[in-house]
């Protein structure tokens, strides 16, 4: 039987987020009628190459790392009150994924949990990495001869909902579209066919706009005296309310803080939306250009006027490349004459990194005088806006291949202890092993995603 | 309206903002507090605007897109990011910030027009 709606929390919208953001969501929904999903989107981009990197040291390991947490404290409820979780902890090994639920499972005496895994994402597995490498990017960037360190498309929502369709209670997967984890569910319960464009253009604004968690809630979003959020330590993540007429409510979990308003609605619809007429992903292209938000209710906003086009051929893989290193290194000069003691200092630094003759961009930052929104070349702290008595901390930034050179350029500000001008403290710094990302697009049918169910692998 | 029933004000006044990133490219919303501004925005935000106000991070191209039924604008700004979260040398590699880089533009609205601040 078809229900009359389907309610589909959020319990994360990356992989730093909160750990205990699920649990108000899953107390919330398990109160409610109907078939109740729990999403975690925790899988950024960059994050899948770092835990390829992960799995390579141990084979055991490269799914999310912060799966645990976020699992421990709502599994057996989850799976109580018969609320399905879907999941890309998978990252770059759902199968180590999913024996860690099973583990968990077992602990909280979850019996008879049936873990799905989808596969089919790693495109390693049906293109050799010469391929992939001559492969022309959408970027433009060149792979060249850089090793390629993690390649995976991102699959669409029928497998997750074959997966749910053949009774899993949880599914795990490695890369997928953000909203296919909230489609996915949708296309199980409602039988939305294969082009049904309508449907699965309002299911993708749905999952758009439950992925990245709180920030559809208030999160992300409060400007003291112009956009004020209740809470904020406490805000509630966003709980969608999707009928079978395919209506959208927006509201979040019972006893939180923040705020489901038309504005925090607004402001996550367009979060890193290019042409609105055209957000491709693997299952429709979703046209948001006509959509309306209203208030119905305390935290909760009705969108509508999802307009749904064709799937593309094609689907998006995520390249990522060894990006070399990159170094930072701060210090901090305070009280009178403040601000001319750091420019000092970055002249020093300045004549010091010339003598290191390297090729490499190394970019230099008065932290409070203008940085964040200053260029790499600009020269902020002669502009005599600032007072030369202050708080001021100073910063440089490399990155290249080759570590010692890298590592040198810290070195120079370590230096300045001892070196540099009057009363420098405070230095920090950090050597970051890089990742190069680059996007291809790959023909949908040489990507045949499968699912497996963790008891029929072991 | 004549030039003595206008003041200007700064975007944050009016309006608020989110950025996001891919790759070199970032996108910053613009959504008016009230309905009716949406026409000032349309009006004083342009493409050239925008691009002028970013091209000391290097942009090279600006793309508006408008959705008035929300209503709102999209800036699509192009090489923005220093290169973006996989190598720019910016603290903020993904120029979250940026958004309230654009609420700093300069417009002009009628001097009766109430602007957003509550606190």
């Amino acid at each position: 039987m078809v229900p009359s709606v389907v309610n589909i929390g959020c319990g994360a919208g990356f992989s730093g987020d909160r750990v205990d953001a699920a649990i108000p969501v899953v107390e919330t929904l398990a109160n409610k009628e109907g078939p109740k999903y729990l999403i975690f989107e925790t899988l950024a981009e960059r994050t899948l190459a770092l835990a390829q990197k992960h799995r390579r040291k141990d084979p055991a390991h490269g799914y999310s790392p912060f799966l645990e947490n976020y699992l421990r404290p709502i599994l057996k409820k989850c799976y109580e009150t018969d609320i399905k979780i879907v999941s890309n902890f998978g990252a770059a090994n759902p199968k180590g994924a999913a024996m860690k639920i099973s583990e968990i499972a077992d602990q909280l005496g979850c019996k008879n949990i049936k873990i799905a895994i989808v596969e089919g994402d790693d495109l390693l597995q049906v293109m050799s990495s010469q391929d992939i490498q001559n492969h022309p990017t959408i970027e433009g960037l060149e792979i060249g001869d850089n090793e390629v360190v993690a390649a995976n498309v991102y699959l669409g929502a029928r497998p997750i909902a074959e997966a749910l369709s053949r009774g899993a209670d949880v599914v795990v997967v490695g890369r997928c579209t953000d909203p296919a984890l909230v489609l996915g569910p949708l296309i199980k319960e409602f039988g939305w066919g294969e082009d049904d464009w309508i449907n699965l253009a309002t299911g993708t604004m749905a999952g758009h706009l439950l992925e990245c968690g709180g920030q559809v809630t208030g999160a992300y979003f409060a400007d003291p005296g112009y956009k004020d959020v209740p809470d904020l330590a406490n805000v509630g993540f966003p709980i969608a309310e999707v009928a079978n007429d395919g209506s959208l409510i927006i509201t979040k979990a019972d006893n939180t803080g923040g705020l489901v308003s038309a504005q925090t609605v607004k402001e996550q619809l367009l979060y890193e939306i290019h042409d609105p007429e055209n957000y491709f992903t693997a299952d429709v292209i979703l046209d948001i250009s006509k959509v309306r938000v209203a208030e119905v209710g305390p935290d909760r906003v009705k969108v509508s006027g999802a307009h749904g086009k064709q799937r593309p051929d094609t689907l998006k893989a995520t390249v990522s490349i060894d990006g070399g290193w990159m170094g930072e290194a701060e210090m901090s000069y305070a009280g009178p004459n403040a601000l001319k003691r750091s420019q000092l200092a970055i002249d020093v630094l300045k004549s010091r990194c010339r003598d290191i003759k390297t090729n490499n961009p190394i970019r230099f930052d008065i932290v409070g005088t203008v940085s964040v929104h200053s260029g790499d070349n600009e020269d902020t702290a002669n502009s005599h806006k600032y007072p030369d008595d202050g708080d001021y901390r100073i910063r440089v930034a490399t990155c290249g291949h080759d570590k010692e050179i890298v590592e040198r350029v810290n070195q120079e500000m370590l230096s300045l202890y001892c070196s540099g001008p009057a009363a420098g403290g405070g230095f920090r710094q950090h050597l970051t092993d890089q990742v190069q990302t680059a996007s291809i697009l790959v023909d949908r049918n040489k990507i045949m995603p499968k699912v497996h169910f963790l008891t029929g692998y072991a | 309206m004549t030039l003595e029933h206008m003041k200007k004000v700064r975007l944050h006044d009016i309006a608020h903002a989110r950025a996001g990133d891919k790759g070199n490219r970032s996108n910053i919303s613009l959504i008016p507090y009230s309905a009716a501004t949406y026409e000032i925005l349309l009006e004083q935000v342009t493409e050239k605007r925008v691009l002028e106000l970013f091209s000391n991070k290097g942009a090279s191209k600006v793309v508006r897109y408008e959705l008035p039924n929300l209503p709102a604008l999209n800036f699509v700004i192009d090489d923005v990011l220093e290169g973006g979260v996989n190598s720019a040398l910016n603290l903020d590699q993904h120029g979250k910030t940026l958004s309230f880089l654009l609420l700093t533009l300069l417009v002009e609205v009628p001097v009766t027009l109430t602007v957003q601040n509550t606190g």
